[in-house]
């Protein structure tokens, strides 16, 4: 036992450090943007709110935070749809080609974003479609329905088929058996899936950069203000308010979703994915 | 047989938006690949010129080996790196606190990819975080050069970028280890360390190796970190597609560089799954 | 009796799998059926299809002479027990019962009360806000049964109910079971692999192999005529001893290899009797020791202990009898003052010709 407990210890201290690793970079990005110096680096010079009071003052800053949260609402629910078909007909349906049909449609998960990206402008600007925020939400559909799929598998995979078959037997229809126990029973599954979704069209950056045109999602326009050096501690803050906002959707969706699991007594044994 | 149609469907909206926005772009790649570029005009005549060129001029496959070479670094950086801490987690950690760890692994990566390549910049630079605490601290008398601005910094980058896609499905595969196996290996008379090299491992291979391709495959398409951390000795071909696309105007060398890529990576996947095809066997 | 069950000539496929071939089967009003098998024979199909929940691909379910082709299963007067339970666990104990109530239109206070009156006849009053998922196996299956019959169907349908509780559970819910079959009065139908439960709750059983109904019976009946092999090895133990049927002055005589003959009575075959080589079952309770001292019994035979299993109350004995190869299996009851052989002893084996059942063919025991 000694032995366990020794080697226990020492993958403890590993893991710790992977920690610090993992999080060195977005607790450093708060560290700066309150820092009182256009230079990014150590020593600290004191402490400052103006960068984020000059968040306020920049117009195009503001376009882009609305396009990109008009985008991301969008995408969240056009991809959380297709999720839920796509997770439903997976659990509880055997149809031709099942495993083929599924692996497609999960294939944008591993795929690298910018192939995504190249194919799409490649098609757009074929049919004459002209880029905007509606070409990024077809891109950002795409790459977030794997992400949903995932998701809500979990949701509905860990429905038991006779809970259904105990609805239409106890005289409900099936339409009332979906309503009255598969949806409460996936509800936070699917809330779970509309912030994943939210949050990575929020974040994408690849996609949106080849397919925005001259509406700019977000983090378009701070690729842009990346080159200008004078403007980083703006960048700091604006990406600062991103990074809280996006680790505050994620510990919702995942409150959303362990909720989930223990409205069906079952028990919590990992993550998303 | 009325089940399988409700099936196809039930999926067929999903099945058929991936069709027109994954696969029918896909063909409409492989395609412009066999056209050319003719200043303003689309040559629609097919032609392999463009995997001529892309073969023969050696900037393209410079690139290209430079991509896999330093995806392979970063997944087998990543993969090593991850494996302790999946294994921590399931093995270690108490059960009703592992969904926090995995939650704990998993934040960062839902936060902007963006705006953490940006923040290594900041850590690795001349100037950064890193050189000037050493500094300071006295460790070093010179800022270290070695760490920006080339392959190193793409490692480290996209070894943190990638690390919950290489910790989570190893993490999966040994949380379902039957305990009583180890147990088992034990009272066999193994040792812990051969019952982990002659047990555990080899039951971790699916996860190890789902691990792999999970990092390999989207890290050879990289774009940003390259452009970011690699300066002019660490680009990939994303950078060398985007190029084409977008600067050069050139979008049928582009298409072909991305089919090429595609099949490279294909390639060594499948290669990967065939001398690994031992682990797998007997699952699914 | 009139049938309120009525299947005729039922069939299902599985693709190119034959789940259920050609059923013919009546349950009558107030029944307490069961269909009994080993996995995959079909029974839960057979189940199913009574529910609404598999669509026959040929024959015909009539309830209560309706015929129930294209009624759907939330149409039919059944409700059902499922294996799992399938208590809704988003769902209080109380709302679980008031499920299938939804669409009758009650008031409030009636529904209340119906719901407190179900629970209170499975046992379960006060239960009503409990948080389905806290509840232990016995008590989500005595909800699935108050939400079932809250219902007042016209037939109660419980598919494996007791599998998933432990021995103790499992023999008090087997009583409680019968109980409540006979407070409420409808039929229930029992899909169960377990000879023992279906012999100790149903009135009849319809035991079956491999898609089809081998025997209806009532338990007494099938344990004591078995139709078939199969079915003699499936319920309780039973020795399959081979020799053959002669055909006599007074009728037909058994002549059994190492344990002599006796005179056959026409009940003792499912089929008429026919001279010729024959395999003759006995239980074990229908053999028995005779000790030293005590009188030579009518049908002896002599023998050896091979194997002997002690279980308290009774003790199982293997026998070799002389000349046979395959040794019987005879169980005693452990009455004070005899003795319990040990292996290797030399047993006196006293049979019972009564008990001897005929299956025709040689057979391979």
């Amino acid at each position: 036992m000694a032995g366990v407990r020794g080697q226990g210890h020492g993958l403890r201290v590993y893991a710790v450090l992977y920690l610090v690793f993992l999080y060195a970079p977005i607790v450093l990005l708060p560290i700066f943007a309150f820092n009182d110096s256009t230079i990014i680096a150590f020593p600290l010079s004191g402490f400052t709110t103006q960068w984020f009071v000059e968040l306020a003052d920049v117009p195009a800053l503001h376009s882009a935070v609305l396009t990109s949260l008009k985008i991301a609402v969008i995408t969240a629910l056009i991809s959380t749809l297709l999720g839920i078909c796509a997770a439903r007909a997976a659990t509880r349906y055997r149809f031709p080609a099942k495993a083929g049909i599924m692996g497609v449609i999960m294939v944008p998960l591993v795929l690298p974003e910018i192939i995504v990206a190249v194919s799409l402008l490649v098609v757009f600007l074929q049919i004459g479609l002209e880029l905007s925020s509606l070409t990024v939400i077809l891109g950002h559909v795409l790459i977030c329905t794997p992400f949903c799929i995932a998701i809500l598998n979990g949701s509905f995979q860990s429905l038991d088929v006779s809970l259904e078959e105990a609805a239409v037997d106890l005289g409900e229809s099936g339409w009332g058996a979906f309503r009255l126990v598969i949806l409460p029973l996936v509800m936070p599954g699917i809330v779970a899936s509309l912030l994943i979704a939210f949050t990575i069209s929020m974040d994408e950056f690849i996609i949106a950069f080849f397919l925005s045109g001259s509406d700019p999602t977000l983090p378009v326009y701070l690729w842009g203000q990346l080159r200008f050096p004078q403007r980083l501690p703006v960048v700091m803050a604006l990406g600062t308010i991103l990074v809280v906002a996006s680790i505050l959707i994620i510990i919702l969706a995942e409150w959303f979703r362990r909720r989930g699991v223990a409205k069906r007594g079952g028990s919590d044994s990992g993550g998303f994915l | 047989m009325k089940d399988s149609a409700r099936g196809l469907a039930l999926v067929s909206p999903t099945a058929l938006y991936a069709l027109a926005m994954l696969v029918a772009p896909m063909a409409a790649i492989v395609l412009f690949s066999f056209w050319t570029q003719d200043y303003l005009t689309l040559d629609t005549t097919l032609t392999f010129d463009n995997y001529r060129e892309a073969v023969t001029d050696p900037i393209y496959g410079q690139l290209m080996v430079r991509s896999l070479y330093i995806s392979g670094i970063v997944t087998a950086v990543t993969v090593v790196l991850a494996f302790p801490i999946a294994y921590y987690i399931s093995f270690h950690v108490a059960p009703e606190r592992k969904a926090l760890w995995i939650f704990l692994v998993t934040i960062p990566f839902w936060t902007s990819y963006l705006i953490r390549v940006f923040l290594w910049k900041v850590i690795l630079g001349f100037n950064g975080v890193l050189n000037t605490s050493l500094l300071g601290l006295g460790i070093i008398d010179a800022p270290l050069t070695f760490i920006l601005y080339n392959l190193n910094a793409v490692v480290i980058t996209l070894a943190h970028a990638f690390a919950p896609f290489a910790i989570l499905p190893i993490f999966v595969v040994l949380e379902r280890i039957d305990r009583s196996l180890l147990e088992a290996a034990q009272d066999l008379g193994e040792t812990a360390l051969t019952t982990f090299w002659r047990v555990t491992l080899p039951l971790a291979m699916p996860g190890v190796i789902a691990a792999v391709l999970i990092v390999f495959i989207p890290t050879v398409g990289d774009y940003i970190t390259p452009r970011l951390v690699g300066g002019p000795g660490g680009l990939m071909i994303a950078n060398m597609i985007q190029t084409q696309f977008l600067r050069l105007n050139n979008a049928p060398m582009g298409a072909t560089l991305a089919v090429l890529a595609m099949v490279c990576v294909t390639v060594i996947a499948l290669v990967f799954l065939w001398l690994n095809r031992r682990f797998l066997r007997g699952r699914n | 009796m009139s049938a309120l069950i009525a299947l005729s000539g039922a069939q299902k496929y599985f693709g190119a799998y034959h789940a259920l071939r050609d059923i013919d089967l009546e349950i009558g009003e107030g029944e307490f059926f069961s269909l009994l098998g080993p996995s995959g024979c079909g029974k839960t199909t057979l189940l199913r299809a009574i529910a609404g929940f598999e669509a026959l691909d040929g024959g015909s379910v009539h309830i209560d002479g309706h015929d129930m082709a294209g009624v759907p299963a939330n149409r039919r007067p059944t409700n059902m027990v499922f294996q799992s339970y399938a208590i809704f666990p988003h769902l209080s104990v109380a709302e679980n019962v008031a499920f299938g109530l939804r669409k009758r239109g009650l008031d409030a206070k009636t529904q209340a009360e119906k719901v407190g009156g179900a629970l209170e006849m499975v046992g379960l009053g006060g239960y009503g806000a409990r948080a389905a998922h806290a509840l232990s196996g016995g008590q989500r299956q005595r909800v699935a049964l108050a939400r079932a019959l809250v219902l007042e169907p016209k037939v109660l349908l419980l598919d494996e109910p007791l599998s998933a509780l432990d021995r103790k559970m499992r023999e008090q819910m087997q009583g409680e079971l019968r109980r409540l079959q006979r407070h409420v009065g409808i039929t229930f139908i029992l899909v169960t692999h377990d000879q023992e439960e279906a012999l100790i709750m149903s009135d009849r059983i319809a035991v079956m192999f491999d898609g089809g109904i081998t025997q209806i019976d009532s338990p007494e009946g099938l344990y004591r005529r078995p139709a078939s092999r199969e079915v003699g090895a499936f319920i309780g133990q039973m020795n399959f001893l081979s020799g053959q049927v002669r055909s006599g002055s007074e009728g037909f005589v058994a002549q059994i290899h190492g344990l002599g003959h006796a005179p056959l009575a026409a009940d003792q075959s499912a089929e008429p009797l026919v001279a010729g080589q024959a395999t003759f079952g006995m239980r074990p309770e229908s053999l028995s020791l005779v000790f030293d001292g005590q009188a030579r019994a009518a049908s002896e035979a002599a023998g050896r202990v091979a194997d002997r299993a002690y279980y308290g109350d009774m003790t199982y004995y293997e026998v070799a009898l002389d000349g046979v190869a395959e040794p019987v299996t005879l169980s005693m009851k452990n009455m004070v003052g005899q003795p319990v052989l040990s292996v290797g002893d030399a047993a006196r084996v006293a049979w019972d010709p009564r008990a001897l059942i005929v299956f025709s063919g040689a057979g391979d025991a």
